[in-house]
Order: C-alpha cells, then sequence, then structure tokens
C-alpha cells in the first residue's frame, strides 16, 4: 500500500476539492499498478495536449474540471502543453476540418481555466525551460521525456495526458520507473560505429535501438561516439529511439551526465554491443523506400523544429520554388515562429511556396482526415519518428535527408 | 465456472468476461488503430484489418507514444474500445489510460500470455487479483 503524507491524504480525501480528489485518486491507482512505494515532489509538468487524442469525451472531462471553483482547479507546479492539433492562422490552407477546431478551441479554454501555460511544443526542453541534473519532471511527450532523461539527467516517466493533469493538480508523480536509480542502470549496449550525418541518420540510429528494446523498463547504452553531437541530433535520436522502442532513456557513454565512461552503468559487467553502422542505417532507410517517384507532401516535425532547423530549411529553399503538385510543410513552436517571423526566416519559407505552422505537429493533426481532404499519401520527411507513426494513418512514408526532401519537392517528385 | 488461471500482476479496472483476440504483436492506440472505424490501420500489424471493439485485446507490449492515456478514455466513451487488454509488459501509458478509461488492465504474466491463449477464447478477468481464467470448452 503506498504510504501518503497528510497532505497528499487530505487531497484524495476530496477536503481540497473534486478536481484534486480524482487527480490524487488516479495517482494512486497507477502507483498501485507499479508498486510505487510513495509519490514524489514535481518542478514541472508537460501535458499532451492534443484534441484528437483528447477527443470529444477528454475535452468535456477538462470542462467539468474547469467549472470548479479557482481554489480547486488551478494547477499547483507550472505546466506547460506539447503540441495542439490546429494552428488557429493556418487551419483553412489544411482543409481541416471545423469541427476539430471548434473543439481544440473548448480544449485551450478548459485548460487555460486550469491555469495551463499553453506553450503548445515538444521542444520544450529546447525553447521554454530546460531541465535540469535529478530534478523530478512529469512530462507528457516520449521525445521530451527521452531527452530529459538522458540528456539532461532529470527524472521523468511517460506521463500521459490524464496523470500529467493529474501531476498538475497534486504536484506529484507516483514514485517508480525513471525516478528510481535502480531503472537509470543500462540493460543492454549499442555501438555507433560509423557517426550518422544527417539528422535523418541520427534518427535511423535511434529507431534501430528503439526496434530492438523489448520492453519499457530497458535502458539501452550506446558507445563509439566521439565528440557531442548536437543538441538537434539528440533529439532525433532520441525521439526516433523513443518512438520505436517507447523506451524512456537512453545512455550515451562520454556524451549524456550519467554516463562518463561504461564501467558502472550495468549492474555488472558491460554486455557485448550490437553495432550500428552505414549498413544498418541504409537498412532502415530502405523500410521506406517508394514503388514509384509520386510525391504528395514533404514534411518537417516530430519533433517541431528548432531555430538552427529552421534556417537550414530556409537556406535550401532560398531561390527555389515546391512544386505545384506537391506541399511541404514544417512545424515549429510557436516561440520559435515568432523568432523566424522576426528573423526574416518564415518570409523565406514561405516565399518559396512552404507552409510553416506553429504549435502543432503534424501526426496531431487529424492526418487521416486532412490526408483525405487534400490527397495526400505519399509523405517525406526527415524525421524517423514521423515515418514510423504516420504509415497508421494511412500514408505512404518515405524517410531522407531534409537537403533530398527539399530537393524532391522543388522536383515534384521523390528524388533517389 | 472452472478453469485454467493464469496469474499476472494484480491490474486496473473491473471484472469482465469476453471473446479473446490474440496477436504476438505490440499495442498503441495511436500508431496502430484507426479510432473511428475500430479496427487495426497499421499494415505491418499482425491483426491489420481486425476489429477489436468489445474484444479482449491480447498481445505483448505497450508501444508507441503518450496519445493512448487520452485515446481509450474516448473510444470507451464512443463504445469503440476493447472490452480489456492482456500484455506481457504494460508500460505507464497503458496504465495511465486503463485508469481513465476504467478499461481492465492486466500485464506481467506467469508465461508468454500471447502463446497461453488464442482468438476465440473465452476468459474471464479478474484485475483486482491479476487473473484470467480460460473457459472450459474454449
Amino acid at each position: 500500500m503506498i504510504a501518503l503524507t497528510d497532505d497528499e491524504g487530505a487531497m484524495l480525501s476530496g477536503a481540497r476539492g473534486e478536481p484534486r480528489r480524482l487527480a490524487m485518486e488516479h495517482l494512486v491507482q497507477v502507483a498501485g499498478f507499479f508498486d510505487a512505494e510513495d509519490l514524489v515532489e514535481v518542478t514541472q509538468v508537460h501535458i499532451m495536449a492534443d484534441s484528437e487524442a483528447l477527443g470529444e469525451a477528454g475535452v468535456a472531462f477538462l470542462e467539468r474540471l474547469a467549472a470548479g471553483p479557482d481554489s480547486q482547479r488551478k494547477v499547483v507546479v507550472p505546466t506547460i502543453t506539447d503540441p495542439r492539433g490546429t494552428d488557429f492562422k493556418a487551419y483553412e490552407r489544411l482543409r481541416q476540418d471545423r469541427s476539430f477546431v471548434e473543439l481544440e478551441r473548448r480544449m485551450v479554454t478548459a485548460f487555460e481555466a486550469l491555469g495551463v501555460l499553453m506553450t503548445d511544443t515538444c521542444i520544450n526542453y529546447q525553447t521554454i525551460m530546460p531541465p535540469v541534473l535529478g530534478e523530478h519532471l512529469a512530462f507528457g511527450d516520449t521525445g521530451s521525456v527521452i531527452y530529459a532523461n538522458s540528456v539532461l539527467g532529470a527524472r521523468s516517466n511517460f506521463e500521459g495526458g490524464p496523470s500529467a493533469l493529474a501531476a498538475a493538480l497534486t504536484g506529484r508523480a507516483p514514485r517508480y520507473g525513471l525516478h528510481l536509480d535502480a531503472h537509470r542502470r543500462g540493460t543492454c549496449r549499442f555501438r555507433l560505429e560509423t557517426r550518422p550525418k544527417a539528422l535523418n541518420d541520427w534518427g535511423a540510429a535511434g529507431a534501430l535501438v528503439g526496434r530492438a528494446m523489448s520492453s519499457y523498463w530497458e535502458v539501452p547504452v550506446v558507445d563509439g561516439v566521439e565528440g557531442a553531437p548536437t543538441s538537434d541530433e539528440l533529439k532525433h535520436f532520441g525521439a526516433a529511439l523513443a518512438s520505436f522502442g517507447s523506451t524512456p532513456m537512453f545512455h550515451m557513454v562520454g556524451v549524456t551526465p550519467e554516463a562518463p565512461d561504461l564501467p558502472g552503468l550495468f549492474g555488472g559487467p558491460p554486455p557485448p554491443a550490437t553495432p550500428i553502422g552505414e549498413a544498418e542505417i541504409a537498412d532502415l532507410h530502405a523500410v521506406y523506400v517508394p514503388s514509384d517517384d509520386r510525391l504528395d507532401v514533404v514534411v518537417f516535425a516530430a519533433p517541431q523544429l528548432s531555430l538552427m532547423e529552421l534556417r537550414a530549411l530556409a537556406g535550401l529553399l532560398d531561390g527555389r520554388r515546391v512544386h505545384a503538385r506537391t506541399t511541404l510543410i514544417a512545424a515549429t513552436s510557436p516561440e520559435l515562429k515568432a523568432a523566424a517571423d522576426r528573423m526574416g526566416l518564415t518570409a523565406r519559407i514561405e516565399g518559396a511556396g512552404a507552409i510553416l505552422l506553429e504549435g502543432v505537429c503534424f501526426y496531431q493533426m487529424h492526418a487521416r482526415e486532412i490526408g483525405q481532404a487534400n490527397g495526400w499519401q505519399r509523405l517525406m520527411s526527415n524525421s524517423a519518428k514521423l515515418v514510423n507513426i504516420i504509415g497508421g494513418y494511412g500514408y505512404e512514408p518515405v524517410l531522407a535527408s531534409m537537403d533530398r526532401c527539399v530537393e524532391s519537392a522543388v522536383a515534384g517528385r521523390v528524388l533517389a | 465456472m472452472s478453469g485454467r488461471v493464469l496469474r499476472g500482476h494484480a491490474g486496473i479496472g473491473p471484472a469482465v468476461a469476453g471473446t479473446a483476440l490474440v496477436a504476438q504483436d505490440n499495442f498503441s492506440a495511436r500508431y496502430d488503430l484507426d479510432l473511428a472505424a475500430g479496427r487495426f490501420s497499421r499494415p505491418a500489424h499482425a491483426l491489420f484489418g481486425e476489429s477489436y471493439v468489445g474484444r479482449v485485446l491480447v498481445l505483448n507490449a505497450a508501444k508507441g507514444g503518450v496519445a493512448t492515456a487520452w485515446m481509450l478514455h474516448g473510444m470507451a466513451a464512443q463504445g469503440l474500445a476493447p472490452l480489456a487488454l492482456l500484455l506481457n509488459f504494460a508500460n505507464p501509458i497503458m496504465a495511465q489510460g486503463a485508469a481513465f478509461a476504467g478499461l481492465p488492465l492486466i500485464d506481467r504474466f506467469e508465461t508468454d500470455i500471447t502463446a497461453a491463449l488464442r482468438t476465440g477464447d473465452q476468459v474471464a478477468l479478474d484485475p483486482a487479483a491479476g487473473t484470467v481464467t480460460l473457459m472450459p470448452g474454449s
């Protein structure tokens, strides 16, 4: 049985109002499932807030919480959001159904009534407030969790929307999994025998590690990386690893803060390493080779683009024009969209006929319906995470570098 | 009622009984399903094209992202959810989603649950006890 403090007991009893009672009840249930002995205080919450995932029932649930008295409904720790499903400035260009837009507006109103800050970003670790070594969190995007755990040494499980919301209303998360030292030890080992070149190669390497994961509780250790990768490279590596593996942490020897060297990362001697070389990375790309060169849509998202990626995209599009039969979409956070506007990057990207979206991510935008509305099936991206997800939405994905994606968008067909 | 009893870790949700839909594959609501149609929609999934509505879904591990935590609730509200989930390994998202949706979930069995059960088997679940009873004759 889980041990609760007096404060937590008061929340569970309903003395602090119905929203906190529901939240504490949820946390206790999840804690019991994973044999957590107590709850841990968290300092920051990141919550999944796309209305496709919430659905009508989820939004109605939020609205019931939001209807309560102010003292009972406000979050007690800083709480920010993952990308939403609709860019209110761009939904008509994308032929998104009005019903999605209305549901999304209701969801935003309810979240704001709870005191949630609508940051609408999955790259909060790059753009909002990067977590700190040892900080306990409740983060709600697999990419942001794996980056926070691995690259920054913070501590979070995957907290889906209901649990992140419960953490926001109570300031607590069940103490199990990645909050505990025992679950942060390496369980298997990989060696990078080549340095991935472009971001899609880093994503492919992450995908190869992720594909080998048997459950959430595996922590892969990667060695062979000489010199620090960039934040964007680790972002794509981690996002793909978490997407293909559904695992929340990796160690990269000599790179990530809890992996200064190989000895000590495992309970005993290090296991043999599975090699990842150029052939393996090429094989991963070969899963996503199209049957012909038709190209409907090129997408840069999942994760949202950093300022550096936006700069690279603008540079590739300078003096070019996206072909009339192809659509090029890029997605970033609202903060970086404003920066891109100010720095002239948006004008360069959209001047070439591309669409730069803010606060959304492609697969969270009712991808099946917008695909049908726009006739999109063949999709090209440099995101290994996106190509992994989007097949389930009726797309035929192709994985390639940002350079080759842009060249293909300009040509209006998939270039080899 | 007597039958072979399969033991797992104590789970989530109410006791139910129903028909199993089994595969040696993994599970994510966002990656694998067409939620409006109530079918598996990822071409590479072992249950591609199958309807999961009202079935006791028996799969290996929870996979994919965080969306399932919201989605199970919405699926249940629309009457388009599985009756229950039996997994070898759930993850936090699946547990959170099941708790939010009130959907029965049991995992961590003494044996590989995807090998112990077959599609069409009639099973009774007691999540509080962490047990699954295979009904005689199925």
